[in-house]
């Protein structure tokens, strides 16, 4: 292997790709890569903001940047989306805790009060929100309320999202489900649920009702808690230091579950997110429990169909399980003022498209869009509007929030009783098994 | 087996200096050549060791400074009666045992058949290989796409021949860990092909010629000759193989995220999972420690073994 026939060394190729990569290097200085490894930061008049919006969220959103960015040209807007869930949180907290958090994310409510616990928020001063016309009253309270922790605002809320209703309205009318104005009838007993889950099924041949079991924790839970809250129960206690599980509740919730599903075979046992929407969707059931967002999903398959608040099956006070996105502000130390107004401006900006955001399904935590005559008539979205005002967030802890270890925990408990493999009060002493691992460790924030 | 030669110092005797002095000479620019290596490995491998082992001792958390309050021999006590280190535990340890038999096996058989070719050799190492330098991204986001339900390409195939209903890949608990396996063998099979073809190279061909003369038949000839011969890239092949895939995360995170119901979780990502997503360094350090013991005994059966096969040569 010699190289003395060749015209050119070796020696002389390194020299010129280390030239070359020198030269590279000086001249991108104002680049990404540059700026990362010298860690100089990004140009001054960027904004960068990071999301958890996929799908169809993610399509409004990407939408509502764009008007932004055309209504200020001089400004660069920096969005990232990341992998909704647990893998977002972690990138933000550690980009926080390395110094190099965005300018503004997104944040579950039910989460930023975790994060701001661990100190990874910059509080927010109300006086200096004032003039964006960021204060209380212009914000849905149960909302407004959940974004301080220990009275400092932390979160600027931009919706609510709660478990609703879909049904499709040409099986609930064969069924004799709809008044006559074409409005599901009242179904405020588990017998009048599970009278009307028979009927759809006769209609439908296969289901009278659908939620997504195999790999959705978060669907499972949302379905369980919203029937837990109304019985007045509740989970976690103390910051979640303490597991208040209320067993009969929960085993009474968990009974009508497996009866629905398992016992009198009207929803399927063994589904995944996909798949019950494309169930949903063929007609193959006449009833879906999910969150709101896939009200667009629907409309794309022009399903006849229509939503509205999930029932309130025990008599009691009605809740719903919910939780809100809302924009926080990471803790930057070298954060000035003026990209602190730049923040505030895009927040509010993003706020007066509400619009376009609750086409997503989502309630707008933004009152002035909210009680506009514009959102009263965007049906099926405003339907369930009035459901914000009892939206029950998740109970907190340092492992509860959104997409957290607690969801997780509870949603395959009570998953596995929809699949039909566990008993309610197996799988009550399941949750209470691994909740307790973590409820009995120092927390860390 | 190959055959050293020992390098004799001939400009001894002739620059004049003596054996003491040229060994210390020797001995300083060696240490000054090694030094900015031992300086990054002292800051950031060893270092960075003795502080996690220091760390497994007390309650720290990833957004406090410091080390925490002292908490003795609690987390190791924690994660030695937490049954999600020791299912993540099982987990590392099924995976390895689903990929390293057919690793060491087909790399075996796929590098005879490449020695034995006249023509062509370099095409087929070229095939064979390059999977390996695809990054774990880009890997994960293939084998993603090919185990898709329904619109995927394996489901289409599979529905070409017949099978309509196959399982969700890598959404079904029971097949989650057998696609992740597959994936990782197509990916990283070049390696250990790669070795044993050097291995197969290094064998005197006159030895196969001899025993053509004696009468033995192919098959007879690589039983007795090619992997007798081949026990020390066996044996290196082996251990590599077991310790990288004791050290798996990447294709299980990109792939099923520890899921369905994290029932593929490895270790790693537990360690990940408790230490960055919920702040406690303290308790995954002493996990991972826990982990670090079990890869450092694998390794010392390798010592051991390699040590008696030195002796034995």
């Amino acid at each position: 292997m010699s190289t003395e026939g060749h015209a050119v060394s070796r020696r002389t190729v390194l020299r010129g790709a280390g030239l070359l990569g020198l030269g590279g290097l000086l001249s991108g200085c104002g680049s990404a890569f540059a700026s990362g490894v010298a860690g100089i930061g990004p140009p001054k008049n960027t904004l960068s903001y990071w999301n958890l919006f996929g799908g169809g969220d993610g399509a409004h959103m990407v939408a509502m940047q764009q008007v932004y960015q055309k209504q200020h040209p001089n400004e660069v807007l920096d969005a990232v989306t990341l992998a909704w869930g647990n893998p977002y949180y972690t990138k933000l907290s550690l980009a926080t805790l390395g110094s190099r958090p965005p300018d503004v994310g997104i944040s579950h409510l039910s989460r930023a009060s975790i994060l701001a616990d661990a100190g990874l928020l910059e509080p927010l001063n109300e006086t200096e929100l004032a003039p964006y016309g960021l204060i209380g009253r212009n914000f849905t309270p149960a909302a407004w309320q959940k974004a301080h922790m220990n009275g400092t605002l932390y979160a600027v809320p931009l919706d609510t999202h709660p478990f609703v209703l879909y049904y499709n309205t040409d099986i609930c009318k064969k069924a004799g489900l709809l008044n006559a104005d074409g409005s599901l009838k009242s179904l405020d007993s588990p017998e009048a649920l599970t009278a009307a889950l028979v009927a759809a099924k006769k209609v439908t041949g296969a289901y009278g009702a659908v939620a997504s079991i195999n790999n959705d924790a978060a669907t499972q839970w949302r379905f369980f808690s919203t029937l837990y809250y109304q019985l007045g129960g509740s989970v976690l206690a103390d910051n979640g230091q303490k597991i208040v599980l209320d067993d009969a509740k929960a085993e009474k919730v968990l009974s009508l579950i497996r009866d629905l599903a398992v016992k009198q075979g009207l929803m399927p046992t063994s589904v995944d997110y996909p798949g019950a929407i494309t169930t949903f969707a063929t007609g193959k059931a006449g009833f879906f429990f999910e969150g709101e967002w896939e009200v667009a999903t629907f409309q794309t398959t022009k399903t006849p169909f229509n939503m509205t608040a999930f029932p309130n099956l025990y008599g009691g006070r009605y809740a719903v399980q919910a939780d809100s996105h809302s924009f926080v502000l990471p803790k930057d130390p070298a954060r000035t003022d003026a990209r602190r107004a730049l923040i505030f401006g895009f927040i509010r900006s993003m706020l007066n498209q509400s619009s376009t955001w609750a086409q997503g399904g989502h309630i707008p935590a933004w009152l002035p869009y909210q009680d506009s005559a514009a959102y009263g008539k965007l049906k099926p979205e405003s339907n369930y509007k009035w459901a914000a005002d009892y939206a029950r967030y998740d109970d907190p802890g340092w492992y509860s929030g959104s997409g957290s270890d607690f969801e997780n925990i509870m949603g395959f408990a009570i998953g596995a009783v929809s699949a039909g493999q566990m008993s309610p009060a197996a799988a009550i002493s399941d949750m209470r098994s691994k909740l307790a691992q973590y409820a009995n460790t120092t927390p860390p924030v | 087996m190959s055959i050293q030669t020992i390098p004799v110092y001939a400009d001894e005797r002739a620059t004049g200096t003596t054996g003491a002095t040229k060994r210390r000479d020797e001995s300083r620019s060696g240490w000054g050549l090694t030094a900015p290596f031992l300086i990054f490995y002292v800051l950031f491998l060893v270092g960075p060791t003795v502080y996690g082992i220091v760390m497994s001792f007390f309650n720290s958390s990833l957004e406090h400074s410091g080390l925490g309050g002292f908490a003795g021999p609690d987390n190791y006590t924690q994660a030695l009666t937490s049954s999600d280190f020791w299912q993540s535990m099982w987990h590392t340890v099924l995976f390895t045992l689903m990929t390293t038999p057919p690793l060491v096996a087909i790399a075996l058989l796929l590098a005879i058949f490449t020695d034995r070719l006249a023509r062509g050799r370099w095409f087929f190492r070229l095939i064979f290989f390059a999977p390996y330098v695809v990054p774990s991204a880009a890997m994960a986001l293939i084998w993603t796409w090919l185990y898709t339900p329904q619109i995927g390409l394996w489901d289409s195939w599979l529905s070409a021949v017949g099978i309509s209903n196959p399982p969700n890949w890598l959404a079904d608990p029971s097949w989650a860990m057998a696609s992740v396996a597959l994936a990782t063998v197509w990916w990283t099979l070049g390696f250990n092909f790669v070795l044993y073809l050097a291995g197969l190279q290094e064998i005197p061909r006159n030895l196969y010629e001899a025993a053509a003369v004696d009468g033995a038949s192919r098959w007879h000839q690589m039983r007795r000759i090619t992997i007798p011969l081949l026990n020390r890239t066996t044996a290196l092949v082996l251990v590599l193989q077991i310790i990288a895939s004791l050290k798996i995360f990447d294709q299980i995170f990109l792939m099923t995220s520890g899921g369905p119901n994290y029932s593929t979780r490895p270790l790693l990502e537990y360690v990940y999972d408790i230490g960055f997503t919920d702040f406690r360094t303290g308790y995954a350090a002493a996990a991972s420690m826990l982990y670090f013991l079990l890869i450092l005994a694998v390794s010392l059966v390798w010592f051991f073994v390699s040590r008696h096969q030195q002796k034995g040569a």
